[in-house]
This record gives C-alpha cells, structure tokens and sequence, in this order.
C-alpha cells in the first residue's frame, strides 16, 4: 500500500502526518521522503544511514574530432541545452532533461553520455522503519528525476508513506503518481483552502484515492469543511491548534513521542485509509 | 530600480502574508506573485484584471491513429515510458522532449504548442500587480515565473516605479532559482524550527551561489527563543543582514480570513509593530548594499 501525503499549501503539516503516521504503524512500514528540495523528515526520525548513493542525469558530451557541426543535434534539443555557434558545439548542461535525442540523432556518433549531479538518496532505518530520501543539490533546478530514484526504492510489500513536496507542479506529480491514496493535509484558511482545491485537481487527474487532514482545525473559518463535503473529500482527521505541539515540532520530537495519545489516532487514520482503498477497488 | 524577493525554503513561514503587510506600507511599487504553482497574494490583494495572457511552453506529443502503424520506436525510444501499450500518449508522464516526434517513420506525432497557464497584470488598493496561474500539474513553472518577473520589472521601468516586491516560491527548485537571479536583494522568512533553520539554510546557500545579497528574518519567533537566537548567530556569522522578528500571532490568520493585511486589520499588534521594523531594516539594509 502506498500512501502520499501532498497539500498544495506549505507548511500544512505534511511532514508532522507522515512521520508520525510511519511512526505509529510498527513493522513492514517504509517512509520516504520526496520533498527532495527540502527534506525535512529525517529531522524528526532521526535514522541512522546506511547507504548512501549519488544521483546524476545524462547530459551530452561531444567529441570535438569526430562531431562534423552538422548541427542536427541543436535542431532536435527542445530545451536549448546543446547549440552549434561558429564552429563550436556547446552544450549547457544544467538545461538538459536527458532525453537523449542528441545522442540518437548524430549522425558521427560524436555525442556521449556524461553526467550532471542531480542530488544524493540516502537509505537507512529507525528501529523498524524503513527511511530512504533524496537531497537535491543546491543550485539544482530539476527535482522530478531525483524524486523518481527515490520512489524507486519503494519496497513491494508493506505500507509505504511518501512525504510530497508543497505545490502542484511536477515535482508533486513525481511525488504522487501511483500512490494507491493521496492523503492531503490542510489548514482551515484562504491560503489553505484555494491550494487544496489545486492539490485536489491534481489528484483527480490522476485518479486517485484522497482524504484530508485538517491541521490547527480551530483557527481560521469553515469554508474548507464546507468545500471537502461539495467534493466528497473525506476528512479523515483533524489536529486543533496546541501550541505544545508546534513547540515539539520546533525542537525536532515526534508528536506522538511528545503526546503518545495521538499514536492510537493515527493507526486509526490509517484503518480509514484502508478501507476507503479496499472500497474504491469495488 | 530594486527588486526584493521574499522566499523561505520552507513553506508556511509566512512570505504571502508578510509580502501583503508590506505593500501596505510602501507607496510606490509593483507586486510580483512568483509563486506561479501555488499563488495566494490575490486572496489578499484582490485585484481587478486588467490583462489576461495566455502562457504558453513546451509541447504535448499526441500520436495520430490513422497515420500510426504501430512500429514501437516511439515507445523504445521514450526515456519517461510516456507512450503506452496502445500507442495513446500520457500526457502527464511526456516531458515534451520531441524525440518520437523527431524519429516516427510516419510522422504520426503531432507536437502542439502547450497552452500551461496564465499571466495577468492588474490593478489592487495597494498599486498594480502582476501574477499568474501555472496549470494544475504542468511542468515550465521557472518559465512562468520568469515571465512574471520580466513584466513586473518593464512595468516598474513603463512607470518609473523604483521597487519591485515579489512573492516567492517554497524550496530550492526552478521556479525558486527562477525567482532570485538579478534580484536586488532576497529576503528569507523562516521560523525558529528545525524544518524551518534546515531549510532556511539551503535556500541563503543558494542565493549566495546566484551572489544575491541575503536578509533573514523569523516568523513566530517566539514559539522558539533559542532557536531564534541561533539563527540570528547563523544568520550574522554568513554576513546575512537578519532584519528582525515577529511574534507569533493569529492576527496573521484573522486577517487573512477577511482579506485584508495585518497592518489593515490591526496596526497596533505587536506582530504590525514588528513587521514595522523589519521594514525599516530591509531599507537601510538595500540602500546600504551595492546591488
């Protein structure tokens, strides 16, 4: 069972759920991070590392004496990152999306694969859970192919929690795509409502399951519960507003470490979960 | 002309609604919302359109039935398994790179320009703003902020308005690297968390390698003192001006709910008074710097 955890706004309360999710599940639990621009998870996990791997994108090299400045190469880049000035080839790297069209349309086989270093996917464990995410290099614009080698780890079997990135672009896509539930947290808000609905889109193209989190449910107004009825979105839980909760989460401690009564709400989340999973399968 | 970029690496820290208290309290500037995925400085801002541009990047490759005959080079050739078994095209999973366009024997591919968002400049209570919708699960978002920053800054140049306020995005990804370069000055938001530090860092980390002077300064710094007080240390010691901080207060939230910005809602809470000051200090910190 695969289980993403998105929101559209920041800072709703999507790394506090899924680790303390992944927490309170026990055995056969795998959490990986995908917010790899800013992960944020292992802050509060706390794993020890056992491997670490570094993850690059093949960017094209030319062969200065074999390339014949046909130019074809240029032609076919849709992303600018490999032109032909004067009698120079110049590829720019950081713009290329490895496609490999380059590579594929040279006629003198002039162009071979190099590598642009996207970031770095760090594997290990808590006790029983399993941990895995992804550091994307500063100065790095492309996160989606870092997001996908994370994904990649994902274990055949057991529940495994992806915590997403905020937003709705393609590095939440890479972060959700295939998940068997989308469970999106929120704040009652106007900032928290109008990215929800974005974050909903995005589900709903993708056709999958989704439930909500309400964080810090009794500040702001209702408008969120009322839209979550309009578009039959399940609100699955609701944390109020405690101020001992974010100074925990200030200082780095699990929730349910801190205030072990929640662990029991969360198993219960999970059994929600569950459920409405089963019951989309019918 | 100055443009100042208010980001986080964090989401949440408060950038949108701080953004909002400080076009209350500059006269003449243009409002940039560069936070294209996600764009929330309207709920606050409510402002009358008075452009609407369509945005266009990349393309969508949609395979023509008829002329199709099924040879699967397209589908050996795709590095992201976009085309399926039945030869249709997933348009969320093609990153528009044109290689099976480029290779078809039949040229069975077509390749259209994608229509992704939109840009608009319009006119708010605080002086005009320009903004923009990036479609939900498109890709080209540094393009899209991009774009706003570019009409922001012509504009500011059209009107002889000497500042640019944009609202950034979380992270450290393109459209955040599409923020910063060529700006005056960023202001990083961030909280006294260790979320909150960790990111703040990456994002002053990447601001230094686009050499865009940093400021500093900590939303609902009180929840945390000694957290506060270490990214102050932090924040002197990497020679980042750390321009103040505010309390914590659902003022933010209360005004946010009415549309309207904390100076607007209260101006005598502590968290205006704060924001006040770090106004202040965001001033004599750009007119001291030398960008």
């Amino acid at each position: 069972m695969i289980i993403s955890i998105a929101s559209g706004k920041g800072g709703t309360g999507k790394t506090t759920v899924a680790t303390n999710l992944a927490l309170s599940l026990g055995k056969g639990v795998q959490l990986l991070d995908c917010d790899v621009e800013e992960p944020n998870a292992h802050l509060f996990i706390k794993p020890v590392f056992e491997k670490t791997e570094v993850v690059a994108a093949s960017v094209p090299e030319v062969d200065e004496e074999k390339c014949n400045l046909c130019g074809k190469c240029g032609e076919i880049c849709q992303f600018k990152a490999i032109v032909v000035i004067g009698d120079t080839v110049l590829p720019f790297p950081e713009l290329c999306h490895s496609c490999g069209g380059c590579m594929e349309v040279c006629p003198v086989k002039a162009i071979r694969e190099g590598e642009r270093v996207l970031g770095i996917a760090e594997m290990g464990r808590s006790g029983d859970l399993e941990f895995a995410h992804g550091r994307l290099r500063v100065g790095e614009a492309m996160s989606p192919p870092l997001i996908r080698k994370v994904r990649s780890l994902t274990k055949s079997d057991g529940v495994t929690i992806i915590d997403a990135p905020p937003g709705t672009s393609c590095p939440v896509i890479a972060s959700i795509k295939e998940a068997d539930f989308v469970l999106l947290v929120t704040e009652p808000t106007p900032f928290g409502l109008h990215d929800l609905k974005l974050a909903v889109g995005a589900v709903r193209i993708l056709g999958i399951p989704s439930g909500l989190v309400i964080n810090r449910s009794d500040i702001g107004n209702d408008r969120v519960r009322e839209y979550a009825a309009e578009v039959n979105l399940p609100i699955l839980m609701e944390i109020n507003f405690d101020r001992r909760i974010a100074e925990a989460y200030s200082r780095g401690q699990m929730l349910v470490e801190v205030m072990p009564e929640w662990r029991e709400k969360f198993v219960r989340l999970y059994d929600r979960i569950a459920e409405l999973v089963e019951a989309g399968k019918h | 002309m100055k443009e100042l970029v208010i980001i986080s690496g964090k989401g949440g820290t408060g950038k949108t609604s701080l953004v909002a208290a400080f076009a209350s309290l500059v006269e003449n500037k243009v409002l940039c919302d560069a936070d294209v995925d996600a764009a929330d400085l309207h709920l606050i801002m409510n402002p009358t359109v008075k452009e609407r541009h369509d945005f266009q990047s990349g393309h969508d490759a949609i395979i023509n039935a008829e002329k199709c005959t099924r040879c699967g080079l397209c589908r050996e050739l795709c590095r992201w398994n976009a085309v399926r078994e039945d030869f249709t095209i997933d348009s969320i999973d093609c990153e528009g790179c044109g290689v099976c366009v480029y290779f078809c024997p039949e040229k069975a591919i077509d390749f259209p320009l994608k229509t992704c968002g939109e840009w608009y400049v319009s006119d708010t209570r605080f002086g005009p703003m320009v903004h923009a919708r990036l479609g939900i699960a498109e890709e080209n978002s540094g393009k899209l902020v991009t774009q706003v920053r570019q009409e922001a800054k012509k504009m500011a140049e059209a009107q002889e308005i000497q500042l640019i306020l944009t609202d950034g995005p979380p992270g450290v990804g393109c459209p955040v690297i599409a923020s910063m370069g060529g700006a005056s000055a960023v202001l990083v938001v961030t909280e006294p968390t260790v979320a909150g530090r960790h990111d703040m860092e990456r994002v002053a980390q990447l601001a230094d390698f686009f050499r865009v002077p940093v400021m500093v300064c900590v939303n609902k710094a009180d929840l945390n003192l000694d957290a506060t007080s270490d990214i102050r240390k932090f924040s002197e010691g990497k020679g980042y001006a750390f321009v103040g901080t505010i309390p914590f207060d659902p003022v933010f939230t209360k005004a946010m709910v009415e549309g309207k910005t904390i100076l607007e809602y209260d101006s005598r809470s502590e968290a205006a008074k704060a924001v006040l000051k770090i106004w202040n200090g965001i001033m004599e910190s750009m007119v001291n710097s030398t960008a």
